[in-house]
């Protein structure tokens, strides 16, 4: 568990709050960051999403510019920007409409650099909200992570709370290669769905260092330490999962929980060595399981560690069908806490093989 | 802001205080009972729309996209179909859908969760609502070439031919599958309607966010004739669609019709709309309603009279009790329903996952009975 540096002091934030601070903050340090997507000026709605709210006010909405509603020239014309010297971020209102931009992102974004021989760099960041367990319907709730994982020359970051979205923001903006950047739109309101009734949104709020504070890409947090088996995670099902660990806790089983913050690139190390520790592994991702980062992450496990580990990695995902809308299924389909718990439970109480 | 005098374009019949008026390219012939039945989609539309906003506050619906302000482009578009003509809507086409023969409690169902839109498109020729900005466009082009092999363009009138129309909004012409969808209809002449429903926004994105021209002038450099119509006259938007669609059967090609309307309520349930307009606006356009329009002219003209009326807000009351009890019976669906339609063929790691979550799901229910 990393305490935080902030000579600046602190503020206690929301997960939203903490990035519209990151782009404030990238906005006023330097010039040629520019922002640009659907309804995200103050005239419009400060974004779908409201994570833009305030900052074409405050920089001008030449700096902060709502554009028609073409994701494909969102993502293209960010590419275009940032061979001209700008550090563009482009959001994209949710993940499953980087569909309709998938050329840009794949094609250009992700191979120009490599391509001309490193002589340009597309510093883009394309910040997303995926929408998962909010009610939102087939087209506006994947997960969508393993798609960009999968192609070289593009970093896929995904936080899990406020401080972390802050500063692997910045990290992002000011990283020199083109970034995804998946919000978990749930986490806006406190791991609760958009206009869910009870709970308290700030449940989640935590203090978050001012000015210029940055997370390295590349660097997982171990968010709870244990000895009896390892849990992976990312984005929102980190909250998740320390609640899972929680309770696993008062009934004795030592969880160690990491949270990866970035996919790529992707903190092995930090994985390595706690299943090297526990012997036991369980994944735990929002996606449907199928082809997913989780699998790709229990290769590397198993790959590194096959004569360490006890019992074969584990991962829990959505089933392999489309996100359903009904209420009631959507509930069911997304990986539950008591179905890790469960997970968890199992992995940790299986016979280790005979060695 | 007023329509008539300072847009020599736009098509008219109907004219904001009910009064008709001639064009040179459009005219109608409607009986006073067809005039009436228009009436009548307009105003069962409204209340049914207004219902399923009401639902959705009470917390029945998910979601609810309001088509308030629009009855007049969709009732006109959708009644001068024919039998063959097959529409391709966005998610706010209700008046469409009740024209197509949709019970309105499939479109409810769709924004309770309880399917994806338990209509079936080829029996109503009204495919699903499409989400994704833009796309159905495109369908509709392959649609429509698809009625080009199978020798449905040609002579023999709606009965024989057909065409495909797509419908979409202002903000969805900014989307490269769009303009894709022009240039195909236009090269391969394809039987296509492209009905654009400009209700001035895009959520909060004023129409000055995706163009500089009036749309309709977009069609001629795609090579196909644009009109403007009145999109809040029920007469002008049936007789323009009536135009197209038939030169679209005869294989002359698309037409672009850009209705030109408002979207009076918020873009869906879950919007603010005064966060980013002003009352005024909204007023004026009060002032041009597609309903009180035609009201006035059939009161006038003595078409209709009191009792008539009365009548109808009575069907109108019976429709609304009929759609709110229809909403609360919806079962919510078992959860394996999940599973179904992902693929045509049985498939046997996907019928393994299912059996393994029906498994688990029995879990709880073994659990919950130990403890009770
Ligand atoms: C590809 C894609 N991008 C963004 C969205 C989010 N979105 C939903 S409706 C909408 C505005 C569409 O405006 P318009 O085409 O004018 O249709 P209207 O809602 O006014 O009927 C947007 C941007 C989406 N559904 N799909
Ligand atoms: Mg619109």
């Amino acid at each position: 568990m990393s305490t935080i540096d902030a000579p600046g002091g602190t503020r206690l934030m929301g997960f939203g709050e903490a990035l519209n601070d990151a782009l404030d903050v990238a906005l006023q340090i330097d010039p040629t960051v520019v922002l640009l997507g659907e309804d995200i000026d103050d005239e419009s709605t400060g974004g779908n999403f409201k994570i833009t709210a305030g900052l074409s006010t405050k920089h001008g909405d030449h700096r902060v510019r709502t554009t028609p509603i073409s994701e494909q020239a969102i993502v293209g014309a960010a590419i275009g920007g940032a061979l001209g010297g700008l550090r563009p971020v482009a959001e994209i209102m949710f993940v499953d409409f980087l569909a309709v931009a998938m050329d840009q992102i794949v094609n250009h974004a992700a191979r120009l650099r490599y391509m001309s021989g490193g002589k340009t760099p597309v510093p883009i960041t394309i910040r997303t909200a995926s929408a998962g367990g909010q009610g939102f319907g087939g087209q506006h709730s994947g997960m969508l992570e393993s798609w960009f994982t999968h192609v070289p020359g593009l970093k896929v970051v995904v936080p899990a709370s406020a401080d972390d979205a802050k500063g692997l923001l910045l990290s992002s903006i000011f990283d020199p290669d083109p970034v995804l950047f998946i919000e978990s739109s749930r986490l806006y309101f406190g791991n609760m769905a958009f206009g869910e009734p009870g709970g308290d949104p700030r449940r989640l709020h935590v203090e978050v260092p001012l000015g210029d504070y940055r997370v390295p890409l590349g660097k997982a947090r171990i968010r709870r330490e244990g000895d009896a088996v390892t849990l992976v995670t990312y984005g929102r099902q980190v909250d998740d999962a320390t609640k899972v660990a929680d309770r696993l806790a008062e009934e004795g089983i030592s969880v160690e929980l990491i949270d990866l913050r970035s996919l790529v690139p992707l903190d092995l190390e930090t994985v390595l060595a706690s299943a090297a520790k526990t012997r036991r592994v369980v994944i735990f991702q929002e996606a449907v399981t199928r082809s997913g980062f989780g699998g790709e992450l229990a290769a590397r496990i198993t790959e590194e560690l096959f004569d360490t580990l006890e019992v074969p990695v584990r991962r829990l995902g959505a089933p392999n069908t489309p996100v359903p809308y009904a209420a009631n299924l959507e509930t069911a389909y997304q990986p539950s806490a008591e179905a890790l718990a469960a997970e968890v439970r199992e992995t940790v109480e299986r016979k280790a093989r005979a060695s | 802001m007023a329509l008539a005098p300072e847009e020599p374009e736009l098509v008219q019949l109907l004219t904001p205080e009910g009064e008709l008026v001639e064009h040179p390219d459009y005219r109608v012939d409607f009986s006073d009972e067809e005039l009436r039945g228009l009436y009548r989609d307009l105003a069962l539309v409204r209340r049914i729309d207004a219902e399923a906003t009401a639902l959705q506050r009470q917390g029945e619906l998910g979601i609810w996209a309001s088509l308030l302000g629009q009855e007049a482009a969709q009732i006109g578009s959708g009644r001068a179909m024919g039998p063959n003509d097959h529409v391709f809507p966005t998610y706010r086409e209700h008046g469409v859908a009740w024209c197509r023969g949709v019970d309105p409690l499939n479109l409810l169902g769709l924004f309770r969760g309880v399917d994806m839109g338990g209509w079936d498109p080829e029996e109503h020729h009204f495919h699903l609502y499409t989400i994704v900005i833009g796309a159905q466009t495109l369908h509709a082009v392959g649609y429509a070439m698809g009625l080009q092999r199978d020798g449905m363009v040609g002579d023999g009138g709606p009965e024989l031919t057909g065409a495909a129309v797509a419908y979409f909004g202002d903000g969805a012409t900014s989307q490269g599958d769009v303009n894709e969808a022009f240039i195909w209809a236009s090269v391969f002449q394809a039987p296509v309607v492209f009905f654009c429903q400009n209700n001035q926004w895009a959520i909060s994105e004023p129409l000055e966010r995706q163009t500089r021209i009036p749309l309709y002038q977009r069609a001629s450099g795609f090579g196909f004739p644009g009109v403007r119509v009145d999109g809040n006259d029920v007469l002008a938007t049936y007789a323009v669609t009536q135009a197209a669609l038939a030169r679209a059967r005869e294989g002359s090609g698309p037409t672009f019709i850009e209705a030109y309307t408002y979207r009076m309520g918020a873009h869906t349930t879950s919007d603010d709309p005064t966060r980013y307009r002003i009352a005024a606006e909204v007023e004026a356009w009060k002032l041009k309603d597609p309903i009180e329009r035609l009201r006035s002219f059939l009161i006038r003209t003595g078409k209709a009279d009191q009792d008539w009326f009365e009548a109808l807000e009575e069907e109108s009351n019976q429709l609304a009790k009929h759609i709110r009890a229809g909403c609360l019976d919806m079962p919510d669906p078992s959860p394996m329903t999940m599973f179904d339609h992902v693929y045509v063929d049985p498939h046997k790691p996907l019928a393994n996952q299912r059996e393994q979550f029906a498994a688990y799901l029995a879990s709880f229910e073994s659990t919950s009975e130990e403890h009770s």
